[in-house]
């Protein structure tokens, strides 16, 4: 973003051009996409593994350590790149500046309320009493 | 002055034929809007229920299990793993490579393979050994 007229030839360029600015939302994008592939499969591989699906087991596993705390990493960056993702949407296809902000500023909105949501339900079963 | 004419444009949006390597890029847009809006809210209820207690987590399976509810968990399953593999191709290309058109086109079937394959085989394993 241009700082206006009192700013050097430099700061006027700066963030306008392949200047590593504006990249960082496609590295975030991917480094979360590559948490994402480990917690992702630990998730699934879990919920296979464990000896059922039921609420005791469940509760007993998200109670544990090493079900609480990626279940904690999976619940942000899964929200964090759906974020990243559905901005990349909006911005291919919400062209008014005003509707872009909105929707963007929305979806941040949206996404942090639901993964608050999430994580506070995650603590009230991995610091409450035993099912 | 040469007269001004039409400046060619890209085809862009309008032109375009159904074939892997698009049916790929778009099944992966699709897939993530899918996961982040439906999956991540399916995420968010299930913590919930298993965080309020016994009962609520009984409402959420015994919904959970009925067919509309089993139809949404396979499409979630499968968006999970045609989001992953094409995820990780779209890595592979991000380095530069995968660019001949055989193989690009052959990684873009197998990533559809591929997620039809684990979906199928994870949901025989549930429906199979879990009921």
């Amino acid at each position: 973003m241009s700082l206006g007229d009192s700013s050097t030839e430099l700061g006027k360029v700066r963030g306008l051009g392949s200047a590593r600015e504006g990249g960082e939302h496609w590295i975030s994008e991917r480094v979360s996409s590559l948490a994402l592939l480990l917690l992702g499969v630990w998730l699934i591989a879990s919920l296979l593994f464990l000896p059922g699906l039921d609420y005791g087991t469940l509760r007993e596993w998200l109670r544990s350590p090493l079900g609480a705390v990626p279940m904690a990493l999976f619940v942000i960056t899964s929200f964090y790149h759906g974020l990243d993702g559905l901005k990349v949407v909006v911005d291919d296809y919400v062209h008014e500046p005003g509707s872009n902000f909105a929707l963007n500023t929305l979806l941040l909105f949206v996404a942090v309320f639901g993964a608050a949501f999430a994580l506070f339900a995650l603590a009230k079963i991995a610091f409450g009493a035993a099912a | 002055m040469a007269e001004q004419r039409a400046r060619p444009l890209s085809p862009h949006l309008g032109i375009w034929r159904w074939g892997p390597g698009m049916a790929a890029s778009i099944f992966h847009r699709i897939s993530g809007g899918a996961l982040t809006v439906a999956g991540l809210a399916v995420l968010t209820w299930w913590l919930l229920a298993l965080a309020k207690g016994a009962d609520a987590y009984g409402d959420f399976a015994a919904i959970a299990q009925t067919w509309v509810g089993v139809v949404v968990l396979i499409g979630l399953t499968w968006a999970f793993f045609q989001h992953l593999f094409s995820g990780i191709r779209h890595l592979v290309m991000d380095t530069g490579q995968n660019f001949d058109l055989k193989p690009n086109k052959a990684s873009a079937v197998s990533t559809f393979v591929g997620s039809v394959v684990v979906t199928a085989a994870i949901w025989f394993y549930l429906l199979g050994v879990a009921k």
